[in-house]
């Protein structure tokens, strides 16, 4: 059948798995727009997003952030050629809002609709940026509900986990740490921030399963001991010291296992994805490591590695352009799908 | 004119198109939980029935609520994502009206559905077009008076509102067609920002559950 198949096809990209609205228009590899509300300020005053602040807000801010990505990327809605939307993992009832909209814009423009993964669309936004992904990559996507290394053969066609963390994801770990120090939420950029006034070799704080031959992660014994230190030397503590050492301890346990990915499959590429992936250690290490074993590193500039539509759409407009048929109109919202799943 | 109408604020997945004299098509599918999974698939269907082509709808009508939260955000998320590729008008109805204008009853009544958590979603009525109070959020027990009431709220707790109060054969959920040969009367008299016809946009009644968290915690239950 031959179908011919857009390559540089204009795609809306439908972002609402946590508490940003994020709406992004790609042309092929080619942002045009990435337009975002948050609801994070309604959640800092709860220490967490609350999922039905987060529902609500999304469906007050879709429409407008709809209408303002349009206007600024110039683009009409009959011009578009297909609609992406994140189907899952996140939260379910912030899911609905945007799949419901994307369902609506699909079927009433008779356009295709694509329900994507949200992990996979952190690796695919990469190419926003950096062009064609390698195939194969290696892939470490850290984020506020994840950590895995993903072998990633063909991001349009499915990934392959490798590991992934037992306990807390790594922006978990920056977000509650965060919290012991008395930071507001999100933790993650507090601690990057504070943490350059700091020595990450200050306090020796342990590498949950560093050595362990897997790989897998483990954060919540890192967040225990710092939580230990902080009740314990309160009073006279360096918080740019705790935060730096905190952040050296994690960092150095995602760059030594990723590198280990890499080895372990003959991978010469590495992408990072992912909200941590916007921390400017973890940058600076990934870079010195990579280098240091002749890997090529990938990091998207971080307003790419938060949620946002763009992502979403470049990974849309990678399905379209792959050929990989559309969705249908009765895919559900799945709060919990899983990442070697691409497309619903 | 061809009004498309759909409710998502209760158990009922209803859809239906009007075309101001009669109902050419509905769908309605009873699922609490799938709101999201049956809507378009619903919108698709009806239209297919009706033999008509999408782009000759000419308004939007959906139910604002209340009701529980998850479904009935689909409805108006729908109704406003389609409105807009569509290039047409969307209004929102209350859906306790939907169900007083589809009772057709003339004396003073009550409308309740359910509102989970032991408490119901309810509104008094004049009459069949006539809201005077609410919507309300309360427990069966607590919605004031003895009026005759309908609905599935009052269904659900019969003992709670008075059994012998529950009006016989009155409709439980909403209906799109009702929905919308309301929405076309509304729209054919000219009142498209009436008592009526509202924005699509919810009524919650509730504010969200959230909790403020305590100080940071100590280690033991971090
Ligand atoms: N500079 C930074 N350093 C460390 N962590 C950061 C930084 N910036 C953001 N983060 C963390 O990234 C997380 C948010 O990332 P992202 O938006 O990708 O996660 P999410 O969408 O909540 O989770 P998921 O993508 O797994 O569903 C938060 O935990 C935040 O603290
Ligand atoms: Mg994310």
């Amino acid at each position: 059948m031959g179908t011919p198949v857009k390559t540089e096809p204009l795609v809306l990209g439908i972002e609402t798995s946590c508490d940003e609205t994020g709406i992004g228009i790609v042309r092929g590899h080619t942002l045009l727009v990435d337009a975002v509300a948050s609801s994070v300020e309604e959640h800092a005053r709860y220490g967490g997003v609350v999922p039905e602040v987060a529902s609500r807000a999304h469906l007050e801010a879709m429409m407008p952030t709809v209408d303002r990505a349009l206007r600024e990327a110039g683009v009409k809605l009959a011009d578009l050629d297909a609609i992406a939307v994140t189907a899952g993992p996140g939260l379910a009832g912030a899911l609905l809002v945007g799949v419901a909209a994307a369902k609506a814009f699909a079927y009433g423009l008779g356009k295709p609709l694509y329900g994507v993964n949200h992990l996979a669309a952190h690796v695919a936004v990469d190419q926003l940026q950096h062009g064609p992904l390698p195939k194969p990559c290696i892939a470490m996507l850290v984020s506020g509900g994840h950590s895995s290394l993903l072998l990633v053969p063909d991001v349009a066609h499915g990934v392959t986990s490798l590991g992934s963390t037992v306990d807390d994801a790594a922006g978990e770990a920056f977000d509650k740490v965060a919290r012991v120090l008395g930071l507001p939420f999100p933790g993650g950029p507090h601690i990057d921030r504070v943490a350059r006034e700091g020595s990450g070799s200050a306090i020796p704080f342990p590498r949950g399963k560093a050595d362990d031959g897997t790989l897998d992660f483990s954060f919540s014994g890192l967040k225990t001991a710092v939580a230990r230190y902080v009740e314990k030397n309160g009073g006279s503590m360096n918080i740019a010291d705790v935060a730096a050492s905190f952040q050296e301890a994690v960092v150095d346990v995602l760059t030594r296992k990723a590198l280990a990915a890499c080895r372990l499959h003959g991978v010469d590429h590495l992408l990072i994805g992912g909200g941590v992936a916007a921390n400017s250690r973890l940058r600076a290490l990934a870079q010195e490591r990579c280098e240091q074993v002749g890997v090529r590193l990938r990091v998207p500039r971080p307003g790419l590695c938060t949620d946002n539509g763009a992502m979403v759409a470049a990974l849309g407009s990678e399905l379209v352009s792959s050929g990989v048929s559309p969705s249908e109109l009765t895919i559900p919202a799945d709060s919990s799908m899983p990442i070697t799943m691409v497309t619903a | 004119m061809l009004v498309l109408a759909f409710d998502t604020a209760t158990p009922a997945v209803t859809v239906a198109l009007h075309d101001g004299r009669r109902t050419l098509a509905e769908s309605t599918v009873i699922d609490a939980r799938r709101h999201g999974e049956l809507l378009m698939p619903g919108v698709s269907a009806v239209l297919g029935d009706a033999g008509v082509a999408r782009e000759e709808i000419t308004h939007i009508a959906v139910g604002t609520g209340p009701g529980p939260y998850t479904g009935l955000r689909v409805g108006l998320m729908t109704a406003q994502a389609l409105a807009t590729a569509l290039g047409v008008s969307s209004y929102g109805v209350c859906t306790l009206d939907v169900l007083a204008y589809e009772s057709g009853l003339t004396g003073p009544f009550l409308v309740a559905t359910d509102a989970r958590r032991k408490e119901v979603f309810w509104a008094e009525y004049a009459g069949q077009r006539t809201r005077v109070r609410g919507p309300a959020v309360d427990r069966p027990g607590d919605v004031p008076g003895d009026l005759p009431i309908l609905g599935y709220g009052a269904k659900l707790y019969p003992e709670a509102v008075g059994a012998a109060r529950i009006v016989a054969g009155a409709p439980e959920h909403p209906s799109a067609a009702a929905l919308a040969a309301l929405a076309a009367e509304e729209i054919a008299a000219g009142r498209t920002a009436g008592a009526v016809l509202t924005d699509p946009r919810p009524i919650y009644l509730r504010r969200p559950d959230a909790k403020i968290p305590g100080p940071p915690k100590k280690v033991t239950v971090l």
